[in-house]
């Protein structure tokens, strides 16, 4: 006797035995359909967002519908252009051979998306899925539940029911779709529940992509060179901190690495910043969004409770714990064995690690384990090419923060 | 006295000297050593003088191991390792440089690129069936995209592995690419230590074993597999030249030991009697009357698989289906090349890769329903192969089955074909390597943004109100004139 679930993959398999997802029109078909979801239901989605995260409809906009919108639509131009066959060079031995390398399909796909960017999270990834040609089980994160209760109600409304699905749930469903055989899973989390879920893949050899996180840093280096570029920097550090879901993301700056001499300059730019785009204290804070639930909150309070951490805040540290919120807090100087500079800290607490020299912080970034980005803020060439050859990480921009993500095509 | 010596001296490798021997290598690759353009040109070309200087000895170890035709140790072996490094000596410069990626209006003024930087630490583990192939063409990979690597040939293949040891030894640079004999033991010990990518070779038993290990690490494999790789033969083409393509890409790799040797044929009813008296005439031709006595073909690698191969032979219902060969020889290893008609669907030669001389031949009543007895037959195999003239057919292959390479009117040759990527799907593996694909299984791809101050765009940045929401989603858009209204309601509100 099969459980709903297992009728639901079966499906799924069946649709895609059958070829049902494998012409470009399906595929384009599905892709106008979900750009018609989006657009429909704009000021439902930033309702969602808004209950499960207190996102505003900019940061929604911007972080969400709007990356969305244009990944479909810059999916839908290139499809037939990614989905044909690729010339591939013979070597004259095998004269008068043909070869080509033929994109094809993998099957059944398992994607699990996050809380912080429900939306994006869940469907960018749905979006690649479906221009490959592949059936989908998405299975939305309960910890934002608007969010995933939208999903599952709102797509099989546009999509196809038989090639995609939307499953409720928690962690015990989680646990036993990884027990089934897939032909892909994609999973955004944290490297702990990344590490099983490659451990389940690996009973039946599914491949998985696994995006996970770190401790991204920002090396900064352009407070001495022209008091706007000191600001623009500041700007971008507080926007990429504290505008993507309130550091709640996996390419939030974590923590600042600045010259000890530098150090007040950096934090009177950073606290003027943080008044102007939020307000002037935990009570007046806006144009944020809040810690997604208590286990979060209590997780992040924590951090603080080390008095030789809590010693180290130079800016807010109030908390609001009916509210959930927790207003950006400045640290100078935490110690460096502290659970805040070991953890990822997602969360908007935002450490500056002073260095006697800024080329210190190249030591110091491969000490730790490597990040998903690396921010520097320079315009030191050499520096710059020392920062890409001599550390590693997911990505490395230069200037500025979040855009890579935002704007990447 | 001499025995109790010998059991001091040798030394145990387990899980910590494992932990010392990545350590080393990590603290080699730290240095930046294995990074810079020279190193790697060093490496590559000690490793072809090392193929040049010792090509008989290579030959003596896989005729020990395997009793390989020398024919096929120099081309299969040898000189494929020896393009390899051609190959990635030629075009390395090129493939370390960055790619630029196109930005787009919203982060003007932006440039882009895409950077390939060594993983790190690398662990390859490799098979016994061509034992410096499957050894150092991954590591020809690991080197060129500037890794420090530990090997770890197959205790299968002791003369080999041996030998391997012992030339890396004294060509390679030590201090960043390392030996490690074995087995399981050994292996084990390997595999709990974190490293920065593993590349196996095997079967998807072990398979499941080395990708569980790397999960604890989170670090990604490369696993290079099996399957059943079946052969599709048409009518109305030419038999005599396809009769001798299949038998070169099965009896002719390592006699049907090879994981994109053919395994299986699907004819039509009406062709297979062509197809089998095909086979015996070319056959004879290639080994003579007596293949056991035929120097062309290598043995079966021990008595485990020799066992194996004659319990599929053995099996009631499959024996009787010998149409050509059925020849043993025990003591030798050797079992001649064994032609069957239409053994059932269900028995074990048809549903275990083969991995030997056997050959079955599956009719069905149109040649199109070959696809679906493909589909049926469980996991994607590494390779399969279509004989035709028929373009319906040919494109219907092309976008019907799924496996990890599709080859037309040949078996196997696809392997050479450096800007061919080669690799499984499904139960045939994950990822792949060969030309430049090598050197990209071994890289990390590291996306790199470069942004100036200027053109700071204000409606990033709260107070967030519905003026910057529009002019955000006109920008978002990259709707020129979108952008112009949007800025025009802002600037007149």
């Amino acid at each position: 006797m099969l459980s709903s679930m297992e009728k639901s993959i079966a499906e799924l398999r069946e649709t895609f035995k059958n070829g049902g997802t494998k012409s470009i029109s399906w595929r384009k078909s599905q892709l106008k359909a979900l750009l018609q979801l989006i657009n429909q239901n704009e000021d439902s989605i930033f309702k969602a967002l808004d209950q499960d995260l207190g996102k505003s409809p900019v940061e929604s906009y911007r972080d969400e519908v709007g990356v969305l919108k244009k990944s479909v639509t810059y999916t839908l131009s290139c499809l037939e252009k990614w989905v044909a066959p690729k010339k591939a060079e013979v070597p004259l031995l095998f004269f008068p051979a043909k070869a080509e390398v033929m994109p094809q399909p993998l099957g059944v796909v398992l994607i699990f998306s996050s809380w912080n960017f429900p939306f994006t999270l869940a469907l960018d990834p749905l979006i690649g899925a479906i221009s490959a040609g592949n059936t989908v089980l998405l299975k939305p994160s309960d910890l934002a539940p608007a969010c995933m209760s939208f999903l599952v109600e709102t797509i099989p409304k546009y999509l196809d029911n038989k090639a995609v699905k939307v499953l409720a749930g928690g962690a015990d469903i989680g646990e036993r779709l990884l027990q089934l055989k897939w032909d892909k899973i994609f999973f955004t989390g944290s490297p702990r529940v990344g590490r099983l879920v490659m451990a389940a893949a690996a009973k039946h050899l599914t491949p998985v992509t696994l995006e996970l996180g770190g401790k991204s840093p920002a090396i900064v280096d352009t407070l001495s060179t022209t008091p706007s570029k000191a600001k623009v920097t500041a700007k971008r550090i507080v926007g990429g901190k504290w505008g993507p879901c309130t550091g709640q993301a996996c390419i939030a700056i974590d923590y600042v690495l600045v010259e000890e001499k530098l150090a007040s300059t950096l934090i009177e730019l950073l606290k003027k910043t943080i008044k102007r785009f939020y307000g002037e204290n935990i009570k007046s804070l806006k144009n944020i969004s809040r810690i997604v639930n208590k286990h979060q909150f209590q997780r992040l309070v924590n951090l603080l409770k080390d008095p030789n951490v809590a010693d180290s805040i130079v800016y807010g540290g109030s908390v609001d714990e009916e509210k959930l919120v927790i207003e950006p807090t400045i640290l100078l100087d935490p110690p460096l064995d502290s659970e805040i500079m070991s953890e990822e800290i997602f969360g908007p607490l935002l450490p500056i690690i002073t260095l006697k020299n800024i080329e210190e912080s190249i030591d110091f970034i491969n000490s730790k384990s490597n990040p998903l980005v690396i921010y520097a803020f320079t315009e030191d060439d050499t520096f710059k090419k020392r920062i890409l050859s001599e550390t590693s990480s997911g990505t490395v921009t230069f200037n500025d923060s979040m855009v890579q993500y935002r704007y990447s095509i | 006295m001499l025995m109790e010596n010998k059991a001091e001296n040798k030394a145990v490798f387990d899980a910590e000297s494992a932990k010392e021997v990545v350590k080393e290598l990590r603290d080699s690759f730290v240095t930046g050593k294995t990074k810079s353009h020279r190193w790697r040109v060093t490496q590559l070309k000690a490793m072809l003088k090392m193929l040049d200087e010792n090509e008989p000895q290579i030959v003596a170890a896989l005729r020990d191991d395997l009793s390989k035709p020398e024919f096929e140790s120099s081309l299969y072996e040898i000189q494929m390792l020896k393009n390899s490094c051609r190959l990635a000596l030629k075009e390395m410069n090129h493939w370390m440089m960055p790619e630029k990626a196109k930005t787009s209006l919203t982060t003007f003024p932006s440039s882009a690129e895409i950077v390939s930087e060594p993983l790190g630490v690398v662990l390859v583990i490799s098979a016994w069936n061509y034992p410096f192939l499957l050894s150092l063409d991954p590591v020809v990979g690991a080197i060129s995209a500037g890794n420090a690597i530990v090997l770890k040939p197959s205790e299968m293949a002791p003369a080999s592995s041996s030998l391997i040891a012992k030339l890396v030894a004294d060509y390679l640079d030590s201090s960043c690419i390392k030996v490690v004999e074995g087995a399981v033991p050994e292996t084990s010990a390997l595999l709990e230590q974190k490293w920065d990518k593993i590349l196996y070779t095997g079967n998807g038993r072990v398979a499941r074993i080395v990708m569980a290990a790397a999960a604890k690490h989170l670090t990604p494999v490369v696993l290079e597999l099996g399957g059943k790789s079946p052969v599709i033969v048409d009518s109305n083409i030419n038999l005599k030249v396809a009769t001798r393509r299949i038998i070169a890409g099965k009896w002719g790799c390592n006699n049907g030991q090879a994981c994109i040797s053919p395994d299986y044929i699907i004819t039509t009813k009406d062709y297979a009697t062509k197809l089998v008296d095909s086979f015996k005439c070319e056959l004879e031709r290639f080994y003579g009357k007596d293949p056991l006595e035929s120097k062309d073909l290598s043995r079966i690698v021990n008595s485990n698989h020799f066992d194996r191969l004659s319990k599929l032979m053995d099996e009631e219902k499959v024996s009787s289906k010998i149409v050509h060969g059925g020849q043993r020889n025990e003591k030798n290893l050797q079992i001649a090349p064994t032609i069957f008609l239409d053994v059932p669907v269900n028995s074990l030669i048809m549903k275990e890769e083969i991995f030997g001389p056997l050959l079955p031949i599956i009719t069905v009543d149109k040649v199109e329903q070959s696809f679906d007895l493909i589909h049926s037959s469980g996991g994607k195999p590494l390779a399969a192969y279509l004989f035709t003239n028929n373009k319906k057919l040919k494109r219907k292959f092309v976008e019907t089955v799924s496996a990890g390479g599709l080859v037309v009117n040949d078996t196997a040759v696809h392997l050479a074909i450096h800007s061919l990527p080669f690799g499984g799907v499904g139960e045939s593996g994950m990822g792949s390597y060969h030309g430049k694909f090598s050197f990209d299984a071994f890289s990390h791809k590291k996306a790199v943004l470069y942004r100036g101050f200027a053109g700071d765009a204000f409606l990033r940045y709260p107070p967030y109100t519905p003026g910057k929401l529009t002019l955000l989603q006109a920008l978002l858009s990259g709707s020129i004139v979108g952008i112009i209204r949007a800025l025009l309601g802002w600037f007149w509100a």
